[in-house]
């Protein structure tokens, strides 16, 4: 259980010595009970006082890793139930399910829409992290090349090794440990050896138990065994029950503060439907709450794209907007003599308008400068949005090398920059355009046939 | 230590009101879906979007499901039913439109006066782009219709006495307040509606929709915030059910509208507006929403079957 500021302060040497950092021994307690520092900063603690401190100060959901090299990814470590409360932290990963009794045309499917869903959007590169394998043969061999052939074909993906067979773990888990796979399978009877193989090769442990009563007394059991780099699964395979799992996992962790449940939970939604378009709801539903890798049938630009979109939404931290790379970004077919925009880097706001310019049918530019990722108004407010930082944009993306046109569409809520604008582009003429995005496309055509005239 | 399940009980509860002549939505005292901490109310209700002229801008795929229902909005409302079994229509009065087609008010309030003749579902009744439009066509219609129980799509701070005089007062109809992702102006359009006269048991809310990917993270994080409030500090200005126009945003966003001439790597364009309809609709539910308008017969079987899973 946490330990409040004072608890905490009766535990210290009370030397006030400084060397941790904070002033007094007082003030370091109190920023300790918020979080905000470490036991270890004392130098003078009791062995048995830090071992104490650093179970009650340590964060009530673990975070835990998987993957190799530049494919590293961390799980869990959340700290709220709702994203305005703070932050969510650690996004879910998608993974797609592989089982040994597959046909090789479905595999080689699986392996295709794996292979062709790679995209960028808005900085995030956006693919399927994770190939989970289940043994439903049990024959080993087969389990491994089966592994083997689709790491081989999807150079991005980390495995999953599903088997609660101890002897096909162990060897799994050897021939791919350097890929730092994740090994599910632990219960209640093989947790012992599963936690041995785990252990071995440093791997993050899927444990799992029929209900979560169960899975609680099965993870106390693999705590005391000295193993804490767990993903849970309660054992929910409708989408009601695997809900109540998710949300009273994540709640007896983050709200009655049990690190038994503090561990990131896993969705088998491959196992909740067959229609890939309740995968997409399902899917979405824990995504907003609360699994951090969500198991799918297959992942094919139909799902990845909302899916991946909503997870970026999702996982925004709303403190620090979504931005747009700075830059002039090219809709449809423009060509030098195209009509250029200007608008903020905030995402969103480019998303809307670049939506609206498509919509058009109007080949179109539109310049992006740096405007601190703020929306128009707030942008031109706080001084971001301004003459200087868009003819530093015209300059910097060597607009006039690139286009003909030497007139600029501005959005309607900041026409008092016209004449700024024109005095620091010389032989720019600047157009006072919409104030709201979704007038753009009627702007757009009276805008083309107005200029032809 | 045995397991203790956690669980959450709220003082407030959102208000139960009843649309057309039986549809109930909301009522609940728990989060979304949880039924393991108690009421979680009405099963969330689907509806169909029609509109009042034919869908030109709708993507192909749409069209060649109700293209030959779609020059009369009787047959096309009559077709959803049969087809697909909504909980009521959404009736769209985009040929009100000042810059489109700009139909008067009188010839609005007669669609709407047909479909509620020849249907029983309730209606929703949405407007054109214009909040001024929408403003004096609503006034007609919901004399068209009294006391119906319609819902009145929507009532925005630029009209709202108009809208709420006419369909929340004289008329005995619903008045949906919507503002734009934000709790605050969510509650301050409800308190002036509730001030105007409307009484809180004839209005719903949309507090902003938006699709998937597209500023999704406002529209999650003010309808959580609205719901914690309602539940949690028992704000009864933030205890109307959510209606949730989904389909207007999802249909005209690129993942849906591009065609496959436009990214072929996005293979089926119409798979791609089916998943984005169904996920914009699964984010909104899990957070708040008591009804969703959808368009695809796909998009309402599997938003049915997602919403019974969960309250079964």
């Amino acid at each position: 259980m946490a330990l409040n500021g004072m608890e905490i302060y009766k535990m210290l040497p009370k030397k006030n010595c400084k060397e941790c950092g904070f002033p007094t021994c007082l003030a370091f307690a109190m920023k300790l009970a918020q979080g905000g520092t470490q036991a270890e900063k004392c130098p003078y603690m009791s062995d048995d006082a830090r071992a104490k401190l650093e179970e009650a100060t340590a964060p009530l959901m673990k975070t835990v890793k998987f993957g190799t090299g530049d494919r590293i990814y961390s799980l869990g470590g959340e700290t709220v139930l709702f994203r305005h409360e703070k932050t969510f932290v650690n996004k879910p990963r998608f993974a797609v399910m592989f089982d040994d009794g597959m046909n090789e045309d479905e595999v080689t499917k699986k392996i295709n829409n794996i292979n062709s869903v790679n995209y960028t959007r808005i900085s995030e590169e956006m693919f399927v992290e994770i190939a989970a394998f289940r043994c439903s043969t049990g024959d080993k061999q087969k389990f491994i090349s089966l592994i083997k052939k689709v790491v081989q074909s999807c150079s991005k993906v980390i495995p999953m090794i599903i088997t609660e067979d101890t002897e096909i773990a162990s060897a799994a888990a050897e021939e791919f440990s350097s890929l730092g796979p994740i090994l599910y399978g632990a219960n209640e009877q093989n947790y012992e050896t599963m936690v041995s193989i785990a252990k071995k090769y440093n791997l993050l442990l899927g444990v799992k138990a029929p209900d979560q009563a169960n899975l609680y007394d099965l993870v106390q059991k693999i705590q005391n065994s000295g193993y804490r780099e767990l993903l849970l699964d309660a054992g929910g395979r409708n989408l009601k029950t695997a809900f109540d799992d998710v949300v009273n996992m994540r709640r007896t962790a983050l709200l009655s503060q049990d690190r038994t449940f503090g561990y990131p939970s896993v969705a088998f939604v491959c196992d909740m439907t067959k229609d890939k378009m309740m995968e997409v709801a399902m899917a979405t539903l824990f995504v907003e709450k609360y699994a951090s890798i969500i198991v799918l049938n297959d992942m094919d630009y139909s799902m990845a794209l909302p899916l991946f979109a909503l997870r970026q939404n999702i996982y925004t931290d709303p403190q620090r907007p979504m931005r747009i790379e700075q830059g002039i970004y090219r809709i449809g077919q423009a060509d030098e003599k195209s009509p250029l925009l200007v608008t903020v880097d905030f995402a969103l706001t480019y998303f809307i308008v670049s939506g609206e310019v498509e919509r058009s049918k109007v080949p179109a530019w539109i310049l992006i400068p740096d405007a601190g990722g703020y929306s128009v108004l707030t942008a031109w407010a706080s001084g971001k949005f301004n003459a200087k930082s868009i003819a530093k944009a015209i300059k910097d993306f060597e607009v006039e090398g690139k286009l003909k046109t030497r007139e600029l569409i501005i959005p309607g809520k900041v026409a008092v920059l016209k004449s700024d604008i024109e005095d620091e582009l010389s032989g720019w003429k600047v157009i006072v355009g919409t104030r709201e995005a979704a007038a753009l496309p009627a702007f757009l055509k009276d805008y083309l046939q107005e200029r032809a005239s | 230590m045995p397991y203790k399940k956690p669980s959450q009980k709220f003082g407030g509860k959102i208000r139960e009101v009843t649309i057309g002549s039986g549809l109930k939505l909301g009522g609940e005292s728990t989060l979304p879906f949880y039924s393991f901490d108690g009421d979680t109310g009405a099963k969330p209700a689907i509806g169909m979007e029609i509109w009042d002229i034919f869908p030109e801008s709708w993507p192909q795929s749409l069209k060649n499901i109700f293209g030959e229902y779609a020059h009369d909005p009787v047959k096309w409302a009559k077709y959803c039913i049969e087809k697909s079994n909504p909980d009521f229509i959404c009736i769209k009065l985009e040929g009100a439109s000042p810059e489109g087609n700009n139909k008067s008010p009188e010839e609005c309030a007669a669609v709407v006066k047909r479909l509620a003749d020849e249907i029983t579902l309730p209606l929703v009744i949405a407007g054109c782009d214009s909040d001024e439009k929408n403003a004096s066509v609503f006034t007609k219609v919901a004399e068209a219709v009294p006391d119906k129980n319609y819902v009145f799509l929507s009532a925005v701070e630029a009209n709202y006495k108009e809208v709420g005089a006419a369909a929340g007062m004289a008329y005995g109809n619903i008045v949906s307040a919507e503002s734009s992702v934000d709790l605050n102006l969510a509650k301050q359009l409800n308190i002036l509606i509730t001030q105007l006269g409307v009484k809180p048991e004839r209005m719903v809310m949309n507090p902003g929709c938006s699709a998937v990917g597209y500023g999704f993270e406002y529209v999650v994080t003010t309808m959580d915030r609205i719901r914690l409030a309602a539940l949690d500090q028992n704000d009864v200005t933030l205890q109307m059910p959510i209606i949730s126009p989904v389909s207007f945003e999802t249909w005209k966003v690129k993942e849906s509208a591009a065609t496959e001439n436009d990214m072929p790597e996005w293979g089926n364009q119409e798979a791609r507006g089916i998943a984005m309809e169904v996920a914009t609709a699964a984010g909104v539910l899990a957070t708040g929403s008591n009804a969703v308008i959808l368009r695809h017969p796909r998009s309402v079987e599997v938003i049915r079957n997602f919403i019974e899973e969960l309250t079964a």
